[in-house]
């Protein structure tokens, strides 16, 4: 496929499309009543899951547009990365809106006692820092900072992804599925990470 | 659990990695559109469209049978005052609409979505072991070998929420007795039907959240013959719908839900200790007692507080303080004389 310049906006348009939906999804499924008769693990769940999911996705974007020699994917990375951002914030915001409703000391806790808790914290705060860097103003100030700091994004998915496994109960297939790929993904940038360059 | 998968439809697809759309896609999600389709007042398309053009549309929104229903059937009861409580009830719609019932899938909504087409007629529950006198109940037994009445009870699921629910049923004390226990019978052992047939998360691992099944229970004797120990066969003064365990499941509500076993075929007098199906699968975090304990927390839930669903929307919830057993200490605190509950949580 060519993409060229005057193509772009209409490929960004399609990504905002394929990104909202769901959420869009998600406001009809509680709004119509069919999130189930307690709609909070529900919410909290599928926007986590959301996050992870795009996730996955923005790190599939440059070894795709690598493959199949598609330069123009790489321009939508930073829309794809902020929905992964937008939709962390949709699944912080409910965990502690719905879930802990709006208790402070309730929220310092957890975070500090549940390992799996703190691991996603964790997480959020890497990917808040890659958003507000993510600006090109921003990028243009940091230098090769910039490519640094967003290396950590390789970190964030791992976390992710452990914060996912300890979440469950029982269900480990389908964690264990997320910490595969993320694995995978984060074993293509190998070469690049370890070698100097990168430092 | 199978929620989450929504998100990947029409984006990930593609990938290596993903086997098929319909995989994707939980059948759940699936259906559920048409109900949102159908909320929308999109369902007025559909049916002013012609009968077959209607059903392939109803085909492609994933139910092209017409949906089982499961009856249940009002029943006659007395109210037993002395279990009655002041909270207000958790409505039915959200007792029956969020279950915990792995059979039927790890998701909220799995169980209502899955278990609509279970058999309970006929039923055989069985009360054996260390017992002189063995019992066979079937279905038509199980509403009258003792005079029902209602309870109103709190049940505390581990995960941290919490619901006030009116139960009809009969005391399990009054069933054991009947089967008269020998001096060697130190417990009860409860198990939940077997039937992969029926029940697709014990036909498939992915579905039933790795769980071994049948699932297992257990209490003490001292417990069981506790008066909250309750066997319960309706709620809301109609019998049990499947997703929350007809034709029969136990009660015991100065326990985590989880003890609560459901869709009960076996009872069995033990000289030992049974085995429990989440002490099984993680016994760090599963105790075979689980007494609601604000001290002792789950590893991922503070047990501190809940959640308690009530009657309002998303943003009238309340999160109260959890009492000790559940708040039934009076009652149960003296089975545990002597226990340190850190320990046997």
């Amino acid at each position: 496929m060519k993409v060229n310049r005057k193509h772009l906006p209409w490929v960004k348009a399609v990504f905002h499309l394929f990104a909202l939906a769901p959420i869009i999804y998600l406001f009809l499924l509680v709004f119509a009543d069919q999130a189930g008769g307690d709609p909070v693990q529900f919410i909290i769940h599928y926007t986590g899951i959301g996050a992870l999911n795009t996730l996955l996705l923005t790190l599939l974007i440059s070894p795709a547009a690598k493959k199949f020699k598609m330069s123009w994917l790489m321009q939508t990375r930073r829309l794809v990365g902020l929905y992964v951002f937008a939709y962390a914030t949709l699944h912080v915001a409910s965990y502690f809106s719905f879930d802990l409703l709006f208790e402070w000391s309730l929220l310092g806790e957890e975070v500090i006692k549940r390992p799996y808790i703190l691991v996603g914290a964790v997480a959020y705060l890497i990917l808040f820092a890659l958003s507000v860097t993510s600006f090109k103003k921003v990028m243009a100030k940091m230098g090769h900072n910039w490519q640094k700091l967003h290396n950590w994004v390789y970190f964030a998915v791992i976390l992710i992804s452990i914060h996912f496994y300890w979440s469950v109960k029982s269900e480990i297939i389908e964690p264990s599925i997320y910490i595969f790929i993320g694995l995978l993904l984060v074993g293509l940038r190998f070469k690049k990470l370890t070698s100097k360059k990168a430092r | 659990m199978t929620n989450k998968r929504v998100f990947i439809k029409g984006i990930l697809n593609k990938a290596t990695w993903n086997t098929s759309d319909n995989e994707v896609t939980p059948e759940a999600v699936f259906k559920s559109r048409r109900q949102i389709i159908k909320t929308l007042g999109l369902g007025a398309v559909g049916a002013s469209l012609s009968t077959n053009v209607n059903a392939g549309l109803i085909d492609l929104f994933g139910d092209s049978k017409p949906a089982e229903k499961f009856t249940i059937k009002p029943l006659d009861f007395s109210e037993n005052q002395a279990f009655k409580i002041s909270e207000q009830l958790t409505p039915e719609t959200k007792v029956t609409s969020h279950n915990n019932f792995y059979e039927f899938g790890t998701s909220k909504s799995n169980p209502i979505e899955n278990a609509q087409g279970l058999k309970v007629e006929p039923w055989t529950l069985t009360i054996d072991g260390e017992v002189d006198h063995p019992i066979t109940l079937n279905y038509d037994d199980l509403y009258k070998i003792v005079a029902l009445e209602e309870r109103t009870y709190r049940l505390r699921c581990v995960e941290a929420w919490s619901m006030v629910i009116p139960w009809v049923g009969f005391s399990l004390a009054d069933l054991i007795k009947k089967a008269a226990p020998n001096s060697k019978a130190r417990y009860v052992a409860f198990e939940t039907l077997y039937d992969p047939e029926q029940m697709p998360g014990q036909r498939n691992r992915f579905v039933g959240g790795g769980i071994n099944y049948p699932y297992v229970e257990g209490l003490t004797l001292a417990e069981a013959m506790n008066d909250l120990s309750f066997l319960a066969v309706g709620l809301y003064g109609k019998t049990l719908p499947p997703q929350n365990g007809a034709p029969i499941r136990l009660v015991v509500p100065w326990k985590y839900g989880f003890k609560s076993i459901k869709s009960v075929v076996k009872i069995r007098l033990t000289d030992k200790k049974p085995p429990t199906s989440w002490n099984l699968l993680a016994s760090h975090e599963y105790g075979f007692y689980a007494n609601v304990n604000p001290n002792v927390d789950h590893p991922r839930w503070s047990q501190a507080s809940e959640r308690r669903i009530g009657a309002g929307g998303l943003f009238s919830a309340k999160r109260i303080p959890t009492l000790p057993f559940n708040g039934y200490g009076e009652q149960v605190a003296n089975l545990y004389k002597g226990l340190d509950l850190r320990k046997n949580f």
